[in-house]
């Protein structure tokens, strides 16, 4: 890929995104390059570098909010958090095991992939901590929104329709985010042998209590809880959900041995060193098995489960194109989409990446595209149904 | 008397009204479309009182198909409406121009589907917040969102205000607990965004309706995620002789790891005002904070010492951990009867600016000195460990004047709110109450950038269009309808 411009500056930006308006050239906008093949392919593109657009810009721990400008490392912004004992609450994925890319994961690439992590079904997405952004759309527009503040109801909430439109309305130069505070202890209480029926069984029956489970996943025929907190709460949540399930008998995990198990659940180790086709399906946590059984009996599939069961990480050791249109038939109509994350060339090529949207919805969608970025030259095509 | 201008009302739509209510007549149930001059008097305004305006008409729809008819017709007939549900706002979200329909939820009261084992609720919006609650807690759940209105208040209004609470530092706000909503458009169409699954594909709609103030769409239904209650809760209240060590108090708390589910605040001239009317016991000092924690009696226990330990580093007036429900009832109910107890003794204006959380000293001091330059009292209780300040001026709605002194006071409360990184609006909306300021928080791009959006959902300008974007900045679009 040619590189078109690699400014440091937002200035830079807005005079790169005028310059390539004017010429009509599409770019298509990397800064760590981790998620560049997340989303329809698309190729010939010049490269809009922005990785230099970098630096934690504000941090306050009292205020539990942090400002960077887009093209920071995320290992920069958790080192900084780390020194204040506060964290990333949505616990990004890092994209780069499952997906074979190199390069360094960027803040402005979780914000413009809304990527999140197990936490998701109980603290919310990367959108529900962003508090605001400032970009450039494909006219050369800088627009601000939202703020550093954490109540905020000043105008159309543009921090999230810009939160996971993957580049497509406008090129991230600054985000604003909510952090909380780390945990002083978390622990696994993990199941072995049980099916994913089972396991949704434990989740829905351990989310329902009030002890704050924040993880609940299932991968290789275990379920796995995440209790977290101040040391006294994780040892009466640990107790109370061992009595709870004293029946199935779970074991603790803590340490190394708990945390690297979060990590290759957020990060989907299980299906890193596959050449499987990765499909992300999203449903209610209660449809969750029957969707496995069926795309097992027709697909061979495996599975992974995270976020209380609602997420469906669905490995199909085949490059069929008609592998598309098999699981979003499973999916329940109305209740549910699947996502393909990792695919063949031909396979993106030939199969809508984006699970197809409600035509009215998805002519809003390109209404608003239109609006930031008339020209189309800001990852055209990338969210393309 | 009213420093808020509205839009002069288009004649020939008015011309119209026994054409516009005939339409109307035939496509919905009769009892649901109200155009008695008399009776329509009873739209007129929302919960901000000085502005009034009795709508053309008002419709009242108990389907969403009822309600996609009523907004054909008005689509058809190039009529606005203005989206209403049940009229709580404080910032006029809700008030109606003399040519304009209301389309109001207050018969959309069903309960569609609750849904335990996925923690979901499926409502249609003319419910109240607290009812959500209500239909679920006898099972264990809560909905967390819990506006100072929640008694009276719609999801409907919830939703197109992204409305907060108290509890909002732990739980979030409207838009952290929507899942998925079924929408009118302006041109009458019922589209559905979200629902049980999370993260919709495709650019996030349901985002940027939460919180577009009736501007987008009329939302009909909602789905809303349910959370199990906590075990406990217990606060501690907490008294200082001064903002800054009440402001320094509440950093340390956040930054110690601990997380509490609500810091309130109120300042002196709230305390005794609200000791007069409640008499909960809390100390005359300048700053008292009530903080509250969640979960079992241990967890509890374990939390309140890290707080009161805190505390007491920063030389406290008072201290007082609540050993009972009698206590806490105590402790929290001076500062929910606070809005009541003002409004015994005076006419006040509740404003809504967020700063950031290290800023909260600094807008108080600067509070206090625009007061003694304005001539007007106010007094501050607010939710602190999110910098949502709820600053309440009191004047005398009857005194010719005073209503304009205390909106000019207001303003430069609000512009401090800005100038030290912080917003017009943290919970309430904009509404026609801070239209006028949006162009000192945002340029002309950041304003444009909004607009357009609504160009896309409601490209005539039909819904809600005097509210949000200051009158001459929207003129054309406005102007384009006719």
């Amino acid at each position: 890929m040619t590189a078109f411009a690699a400014p440091t500056t937002e200035t830079a930006v807005t005079e790169a995104v005028r310059a390539a308006n004017s010429q009509n050239t599409a770019v298509q906008i990397i800064a760590g390059g981790t998620r560049g093949r997340i989303g329809s392919l698309r190729s010939g593109y010049e490269c809009l570098d922005v990785s230099g657009v970098a630096g934690i810009t504000r941090y306050e721990p009292g205020a539990l909010t942090l400002e960077a400008k887009a093209g920071t490392p995320i290992v920069q912004i958790e080192a900084a958090l780390d020194a204040e004992n506060q964290m990333l609450a949505f616990e990004p994925m890092d994209h780069r095991a499952l997906m074979g890319t190199q390069g360094t994961p960027t803040i402005g690439g979780v914000v413009a992939c809304n990527v999140s992590g197990p936490r998701r079904f109980i603290s919310g997405a990367c959108r529900d901590f962003l508090l605001g952004v400032r970009f450039v759309d494909g006219q050369g527009r800088v627009i601000k929104n939202g703020g550093r503040v954490m109540k905020n109801v000043t105008g159309l909430d543009l921090t999230k329709l810009v939160c996971g439109s993957f580049g497509t309305l406008g090129v991230l130069t600054q985000v604003a985010l909510k952090v909380l505070p780390r945990p002083e202890r978390s622990a696994t209480l993990q199941f072995e042998g049980v099916a994913e029926a089972e396991a949704v069984g434990i989740f829905c029956k351990a989310v329902s209590t009030p002890f704050e489970v924040n993880g609940a996943a299932w991968q290789n025929g275990a379920a796995m809880l995440r209790v977290e907190g101040l040391e006294t709460q994780v040892s009466y949540r640990l107790g109370a959900l061992q009595n709870l399930f004293q029946d199935q008998n779970p074991s603790v995990l803590e340490g190394d041995a708990h945390r690297n198990l979060w990590a290759g659940i957020r990060d989907i180790h299980a299906f890193a060193q596959t050449e499987d086709t990765i499909w992300k399906v999203a449903l209610r946590p209660t449809a969750a098995p029957a969707f496995i059984a069926a795309a097992r009996a027709h697909l061979n599939a495996r599975a992974v489960l995270d976020q209380a069961g609602g997420l469906i990480w669905l490995a199909v050791p085949s490059s069929e194109p008609d592998q598309a249109r098999v699981v979003r038939d499973l999916v329940p109509a109305g209740n549910g989409h699947a996502t393909l994350v990792r695919g063949t060339t031909d396979l993106r090529c030939s199969v809508p990446v984006f699970h197809p949207q409600h035509p009215r919805l998805a002519q809003i969608s390109e209404g608003l595209r239109a609006q930031f970025d008339p020209k189309g030259i800001l990852n055209p095509g990338l969210m393309a149904g | 008397m009213s420093t808020i201008e509205m839009p002069k009302p288009d004649r020939s739509v008015i011309d119209r009204k026994a054409l516009i209510v005939d339409a109307l007549c035939k496509v919905l149930p009769s009892d649901s479309v109200i155009f008695d001059e008399h009776e329509t008097r009873a739209y007129e305004c929302d919960g901000l009182t000085a502005y009034r305006c009795p709508p053309m008409v008002a419709v009242l729809p108990r389907t969403s198909q009822e309600c996609a008819a009523a907004m054909r017709v008005c689509h058809e007939m190039n009529v606005t409406v203005v989206p209403r549900g049940a009229g709580t706002s404080l910032a006029g979200g809700a008030l109606p121009t003399a040519d304009c329909v209301i389309l109001g939820t207050a018969r959309l009261k069903d309960v569609l589907e609750v849904d335990y084992d996925n923690r979901i609720i499926r409502v249609q919006t003319g419910v109240t917040n607290l009812s959500v609650t209500g239909m679920v807690e006898d099972d264990g759940y809560f909905y967390a969102p819990d506006p100072s209105s929640q008694l009276a208040c719609a999801i409907a209004g919830n939703i197109a205000m992204n409305s907060g609470g108290a509890h909002c530092l732990k739980y979030g706000v409207t838009t952290n607990n929507l899942l998925g909503v079924k929408m009118v458009m302006s041109d009458g169409e019922i589209v559905e965004i979200g629902g049980g699954a999370m993260d919709a594909p495709g650019l996030d709609l349901l985002g940027l309706i939460c919180g577009s103030e009736g501007q987008l769409g009329i939302v009909t239904e909602a789905t809303l995620r349910i959370l199990p209650k906590p075990e406990g809760a217990r606060p501690v209240l907490i008294g200082f002789d001064s903002a800054e060590a009440a402001g320094e108090c509440v950093g340390n708390i956040i930054k110690s790891g601990v997380l509490p589910v609500a810091i309130e605040y109120m300042d002196r001239p709230c305390i005794r005002v609200v000791e007069k009317f409640a008499k909960a016991g809390y100390p005359l000092c300048e700053a008292l904070l009530i903080v509250e924690v969640e979960g079992s009696e241990a967890e509890i226990a374990d939390q309140l010492s890290r707080i009161t330990k805190i505390a007491r580093a920063l030389n406290p007036v008072e201290v007082r951990v609540s050993e009972s429900a009698e206590q806490s009832a105590l402790i929290w109910k001076g500062r929910k009867s606070a809005f009541g107890a003002m409004g015994q003794i005076n006419d006040y204006m509740c404003l809504d600016g967020t700063v950031p959380v290290s800023e909260l000293p600094y807008t108080l001091r600067r509070i206090g000195e625009l007061s003694k330059q304005h001539g007007l009292d106010v007094a501050n209780v607010f939710h602190a460990g999110d910098g949502n300040m709820h600053p309440l001026i009191l004047f005398d709605a009857n005194e010719p004047g005073e209503q304009e002194k205390a909106e000019a006071f207001g303003f430069d409360i609000l512009r401090t709110c800005v100038d030290v990184g912080g917003c017009l609006t943290g919970e309430h909306g904009v509404g026609v109450e801070k239209r006028d300021l949006m162009t000192y928080q945002f340029n002309a791009d950041d304003l444009e950038g909004q607009m357009q959006v609504k160009d896309v959902f409601d490209p005539t300008w039909l819904l809600n269009p005097s509210k949000v974007f200051p009158l001459q900045v929207s003129a054309q679009r406005r102007a384009g309808r006719s």
